[in-house]
């Protein structure tokens, strides 16, 4: 019986293809809307945590000024001295390493390429606190830091600008300004930051290079930010506090006085961003899913428009001698086939369309096993619905009434 | 007379005070008003009356696609009134075959397509409804349009069509309302001479309605309803059936 419902379902489709397909349409055009938006969000939720953990997990960072509440600046917000950083490295519990560096934009040249870059002066702490990895060379030494050699560090893009992307630039200078400076390692590249900047932009040196030779106040101690990273587990919070209160203590602010300082904590940064890269992809799956409503009405409209037609036809299996359930399982798996058919076509859609746009917005292709599911069976569930109802109105009908139906 | 001697195997059909009412309340119309009508295997008996006298309620009843409103219609002894749905489908299935003025095929479902129908609900593998299929269009003339659709054929064919299909079951009763109805009158006669064959040849016992007294003719007794009773019945010598 199943596999008579089933021939007779697959002739009444290749019979009224046209029909058939434009039953479906709606369900695919809705799964593979649905499916698109939810796996592009997952993409750019997923980049999004890895860039995050790229930045290195386990960091605060610490800045002038108080950034967070609005219509505050920090220019003329007091600077951290190397004497602070020392302090958060010595006295707060579960430091791993404090990196203090300060930055300026500056045009780097080599022969007669120029190439306009960040500069950033700190101490070997950075590389633990920014979690950089040498690609080829070494960290600075001590004779570097103490007597602000001139030596630097640089990023795989200012390699490829100055040097071209397979050339070795150990050992080669770079000119700054009027200082001339050897490069002694290579940074592995990390690619663009959540905020769309490209990471491996970048020179270090020391910071005593820095502060004499290219920023250009000697025996300056500002320090532009420090970077703490801190050990697996702890308490996050319990060392902002922490931080916070040494730094008021040093600076001597008053309990009425707000901090002029601030101290993040790039998870807390990072768990704001994902949590609006979720909003929005629920806000699309949102407003794909209505896409897939609409698709579902697409179906009942076709399938009631069509039972006129399917009426008489019912009738005559009925008058020949059809059983009602006969005539209603046909309907049935052909509901269930063409539905299924529809759903299928819209996972491999959006699979084609998710995978293309994700490449072309360079974001990961996040195959997500749930929704495809849900979609899949939401059609299965719409075709059936609206497939069957209205065949099981007719198939209840005396034959001869259904014949008569015009 | 046959019909009384053949109270002791029951006639194919016994209808005892039919009636039939259509609609309810102040529309309710009584198409039918106690009919009384007993038919044996193997007669050809054409129904005749003017229009709107009943005769496709009749045949409807009879042909188990409705249900009268009040009587008892015994088929080979069975009350039928007392089966239900899915038993008169059983009924139609097993020994019945519909001819109707409209054909009623399946649109574009090719004629060996529509012929099959029957024989798939019987659950007859493909091979054997295969054979049957064209075996039943090549008795109606049809050998070589298998493969055609109605719409590529003329009423006369799809007509044919329509009769191989109520035939290729080897019913007990082939019921046909006005099935020349929408012929011309050469068309008309070839649906003749294919029900008396079949009458004759294979001992289907046949009910036809048709106004046209020439058609009539061809049957070997005439039923005549007016005003959804019996006017008159009789046995015509000259015609088919075959008793
Ligand atoms: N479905 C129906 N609803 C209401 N009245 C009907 C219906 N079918 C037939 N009738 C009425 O019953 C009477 C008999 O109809 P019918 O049996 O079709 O006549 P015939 O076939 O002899 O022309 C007619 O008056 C017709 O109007
Ligand atoms: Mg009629």
């Amino acid at each position: 019986m199943l596999w008579n419902a089933l021939l007779l379902s697959v002739r009444e489709i290749r019979r009224n293809l046209l029909r058939s397909f434009l039953t479906i349409l709606g369900i695919v055009i809705g799964v593979a809307a649905v499916i698109t938006m939810v796996t592009l969000g997952n993409g750019a939720t997923a980049q999004i945590s890895q860039q995050i953990a790229s930045l290195g997990s386990n960091l605060l960072i610490v800045l002038p000024g108080q950034r967070l509440g609005p219509g505050r600046d920090s220019s003329g917000a007091p600077r951290f001295r190397l004497s602070d950083v020392a302090a958060v490295r010595e006295q707060v519990a579960d430091v791993v390493a404090v990196s203090a560096q300060s930055s300026t934009s500056i045009t780097a040249v080599v022969g007669n390429k120029n190439w306009s870059s960040m500069v950033t002066g700190t101490d070997n702490a950075w590389f633990t606190t920014g979690n950089w990895v040498m690609a080829s060379g070494r960290e600075f030494n001590e004779a570097e830091l103490r007597g602000g050699r001139p030596v630097c560090v640089i990023g795989e893009t200012v390699r490829r600008e100055l040097f071209g992307a397979a050339a070795d630039p150990l050992g080669a200078s770079v000119r700054l300004k009027s200082l001339s400076c050897m490069v002694i390692g290579l940074l592995a590249s990390k690619g663009q930051s959540m905020m769309g900047s490209d990471q491996d932009d970048l020179i270090v040196m020391p910071f005593a290079t820095f502060q004499r030779r290219i920023s250009g106040r000697q025996g300056n101690q500002d320090v532009g930010s420090m970077r703490v990273s801190f050990r697996d587990g702890a308490d996050a919070s319990k060392l902002q506090a922490e931080i916070r209160r040494l730094l008021r203590e040093r600076r001597h602010l008053a309990t009425s006085e707000d901090d002029n300082f601030s101290v993040l904590d790039t998870r807390q940064i990072a768990d704001t961003l994902t949590g609006t890269t979720k909003v929005l992809t629920a806000l699309l799956g949102a407003v794909a899913a209505v896409s897939l409503l609409v698709g579902g009405i697409g179906i009942m409209n076709i399938m009631l428009v069509s039972v006129t037609e399917r009426t008489r036809e019912i009738g005559i299996r009925l008058a020949i001698g059809a059983l009602e359930r006969e005539v209603l399982l046909q309907f049935l798996v052909e509901a269930v086939a063409l539905s299924a058919f529809g759903g299928l076509l819209g996972i491999t859609l959006a699979a084609l369309a998710s995978f293309g746009l994700a490449s072309l917005m360079g974001l990961p292709f996040a195959f997500d096993v749930g929704i495809n599911l849900t979609a899949f069976l939401f059609s299965a569930a719409v075709g059936v619905l609206f497939g069957y109802v209205p065949a099981r109105r007719a198939a209840r009908l005396d034959p001869i009434e259904a014949l008569r139906h015009e | 007379m046959s019909t009384r001697q053949a109270s002791v195997v029951p006639p194919l059909i016994e209808c005892q005070a039919l009636r039939k009412v259509y609609g309810s309340g102040a529309t309710a119309f009584e198409a039918l008003h106690g009919v009384n009508l007993s038919i044996d295997a193997g007669e050809f008996v054409a129904v005749m009356g003017p229009s709107g006298s009943g005769k496709s309620t009749i045949m409807n009843i009879l042909g188990c696609l409705d249900v009268p409103s009040g009587g008892s219609y015994r088929f080979r002894g069975v009350p039928v009134e007392r089966l239900n749905r899915d038993q008169r489908a059983q009924l139609r299935r097993h020994f019945l075959g519909f001819v109707f003025q409209g054909f009623n095929l399946l649109a574009r479902t090719s004629a060996r397509e529509n012929v099959e129908l029957p024989l798939l609900y019987r659950g007859l593998p493909t091979v054997e409804r295969h054979a049957r299929a064209s075996a039943a269009l090549a008795a109606v003339g049809l050998a070589g349009w298998e493969h055609h659709t109605p719409a590529e054929l003329s009423g006369g064919q799809q007509q044919r069509v329509a009769i191989a299909r109520a035939v290729v079951t080897e019913p007990l009763l082939l019921l046909a309302d006005e099935p020349t109805g929408n012929l011309d009158t050469a068309r008309s006669r070839e649906i003749m001479e294919l029900l008396t064959r079949l009458n004759r040849e294979q001992g289907i016992t046949v009910l036809m309605v048709t106004h046209e007294p020439d058609m009539a003719a061809w049957a070997g007794r005439v039923v005549h309803f007016v005003d959804g009773h019996i006017e008159s019945d009789q046995r015509q010598p000259g015609g088919g059936g075959m008793h």
